[in-house]
């Protein structure tokens, strides 16, 4: 494949707290904003509480889901009085990091987030551009505690619903275990090796290191399966299954077991077989998601370095 | 009176067993829901027959939306101070609730106070299954807790004592005559795990069966019980001016309650990378080690002494026992 190059990245924004209960990106931001950590080396570092109100409350939210705030149609749309809270703040981060799609959103941006299911050092980016693959690739190549994986949400730009899509090249740092409203030192330490590694590879581009290219796996969303349900009351009737449970990205083939009812009686994978991950996410349950499903892809990308202007 | 090596307690006409106390412990939500509905499948026939025991299910915040309280906490409001005392529009919506509650399964302290209260609750913390009451000498509590022992000897069991008088306990198992706390964990607040589920589920069953057993007579012999009574907390180190923590649980004290922590054993890390340590001078068992729900209480941890208690053996008083027992129940509250 032909050698790539790309203009320099010169700035990054580190948003944490997008959820109020993610608590790893909150104590690294606030970290970071306490040491006054405005650059590594020849990156600008910027850093943000995305969710000041749900941060405060230690809510993952106050009216509605800020991650879920960014599609073009929210952003466009007007802002009244009676607007959600999140909203509000999603047309304010559009403006100081955007606006979406357009060539003053700034280069890159990194957004910092938790999860109760078992999923190790997860990046989640909607385009598997050359950027966050080189970057992928570094991570992974340096972090040996726990499995780094990347995920693509399959989804276009427009209806990109999250925050790292106002950037140019965005993506987030997932990790978990954890529990909502529960720090860990662990998973703090990890989030912020991942973190450290990203600013390092950035730093090395920008100074003109060639990073060489080459394969990575990767995941892509297919979609989505929610819990067994009382038809009446909605309530879940099951609960993830013992064997389903933890298991994020171990193949799960038809006749595997997904959930166990109430009323003791195991439900069973029917289908394509395929790639759980969000394994048991607390949040997901109001969303009606138990687990997500993805298709294991291999990517081919070329070498890159950075390209100066004459 | 002649010394008699059985203990002779009365009858446990009622059991109540809670779930839901705080709304995002979903164990015990789903669990009495299940009961509840179970409850309803039976068919008139079998209604007729005697109940095996007498139980009465409890979901004690049913307006909760998944969140641990909507006001205050509920399991802090079954104070003799907090159940008594004048309300206005004002009273928090979970010091009402409690005054239902204790309508319902108490009052607290008297004679028609229901037999035993269950009350399910789930941690964050890595403690598997412990029973947390406010007596080291409730031998009803104890030889539940010995015989899942004896019946679940795969799950970590413990029992936990806070030495609080009846007066100034506070959580919602102090209103029956005998009451304790089934406390489960590891569970994010929000989540149902099967493998916690399914502990409480057992853990529930095994009571029920252990009364139904005690109800008909058995005898259940002596034996000794490891029991922790709780000392002292440790709170979080916190920025002087906004409180905010500044440090997280030490990676090598994380997911470790019951192990001993020794003076000088690693505490917290900061997020700098630095190890702050325990500075007490006794060697104690903590537990509750990063409880989500705490860190707004200041605990990072709290921290027991153990003990060994030795448990008499016992078994139900017979009705002649029983009518002696009344008869003299009734002068005392003559005099």
């Amino acid at each position: 494949m032909e050698h790539a190059t790309f203009p320099p990245l010169p700035l990054v924004v580190i948003c944490g707290g997008t959820h109020g209960n993610e608590m790893s990106g909150v104590y690294i931001v606030r970290e970071m904003q306490k040491q006054k950590v405005e650059k590594a080396g020849s990156v600008s570092i910027t850093t943000v509480l995305s969710n000041p109100r749900a941060v405060e409350a230690c809510k993952r939210y106050i009216d509605t889901d800020l991650n879920r705030c960014f599609t073009d149609a929210l952003l466009s749309g007007p802002i009244t009085d009676s607007a959600p809270y999140e909203l509000r703040r999603a047309h304010e981060l559009n403006a100081q990091f955007g606006p979406k799609g357009s060539e003053e959103a700034v280069d890159l941006l990194c957004d910092l987030h938790n999860t109760t299911a078992n999923m190790g050092l997860s990046l989640i980016c909607y385009s598997l551009d050359w950027i966050t693959l080189h970057i992928y690739k570094y991570i992974q190549s340096k972090v040996t505690s726990v499995p780094v994986r990347l995920i693509q949400l399959t989804i276009p730009i427009s209806e990109a619903y999250s925050l790292e899509s106002v950037a140019k090249h965005g993506f987030s740092i997932e990790v978990g275990p954890q529990p909502g409203g529960v720090l860990r030192a662990d998973i703090f330490n990890i989030m912020k090796e991942a973190l450290d590694l990203t600013l390092e590879w950035l730093q090395k581009f920008n100074s003109g290191s060639t990073f060489e290219g080459g394969e990575v796996e990767a995941y892509t969303l297919v979609g989505n399966v929610d819990y067994p349900r009382d038809p009446m009351t909605g309530e879940i009737t099951a609960v993830v299954h013992p064997q389903l449970q933890d298991n994020d990205f171990k193949l799960l083939q038809p006749g595997d077991p997904t959930f166990l009812l109430f009323s003791g009686k195991t439900v069973k994978h029917e289908g394509e077989e395929l790639y759980p991950f969000f394994v048991n996410e607390c949040a997901y349950y109001e969303k009606k998601v138990a687990f997500q499903l993805a298709r294991k892809i291999t990517l081919t990308f070329p070498s890159i370095s950075v390209k100066l202007d004459r | 009176m002649e010394e008699d090596k059985v203990l002779c307690l009365p009858r446990l006409s009622q059991v109540a067993v809670c779930g839901g106390t705080h709304g995002n412990e979903l164990s015990g939500v789903y669990l009495v829901r299940e009961l509840l509905k179970a409850k309803k499948n039976v068919t008139k026939q079998e209604d007729e027959e005697e109940e095996a025991v007498p139980l009465l299910m409890v979901l004690s915040h049913p307006l909760q939306q998944c969140f641990r309280y909507i006001d205050t906490d509920l399991n802090r409001c079954f104070t003799h101070a907090s159940l008594s005392g004048p309300m206005s529009g004002m009273t928090p919506y979970e010091i009402i609730r409690a005054r239902q509650l204790n309508t319902m399964l108490g009052p607290k302290g008297s004679h028609g106070a229901v037999d035993l209260v269950c009350d399910l609750h789930n941690t964050t913390a890595n403690m598997g299954l412990c029973l947390i009451t406010y007596s080291d000498c409730d031998w009803i509590c104890l030889h539940i807790f010995r015989h899942l022992q004896k019946q679940m000897p795969d799950i970590p069991l413990r029992y936990i004592h806070f030495d609080v008088s009846n007066k100034e306990s506070y959580s919602l198992d102090s209103v029956g005559k005998h009451g304790f706390a089934m406390e489960i964990g590891p569970q994010p607040h929000g989540v149902v795990r099967s493998n916690i589920y399914m502990a409480m589920k057992a853990g529930v069953q095994h009571m029920l069966d252990w009364v139904q057993s005690f109800n008909s007579g058995s005898t259940f012999e002596e034996g000794f019980v490891d029991v922790f009574t709780m000392v002292k907390h440790i709170d979080y180190p916190r920025d002087s001016e906004t409180r905010t923590i500044t440090a997280a649980i030490h990676p090598q004290l994380q997911d470790q309650d019951f192990c001993l922590l020794r003076p000088g054993g690693p505490l917290f890390q900061t997020f700098s990378g630095e190890t702050l340590r325990y500075k007490g001078d006794e060697p104690l068992y903590p537990f509750f080690i990063n409880e989500c729900a705490y860190y707004e209480k200041g605990i990072a941890l709290s921290l027991a002494r153990k003990r060994q208690v030795m448990v008499p053996a016992i078994r139900v008083q017979t009705e002649q026992e029983q009518q002696a027992n009344n008869q003299r129940f009734a002068s005392e509250e003559e005099e």
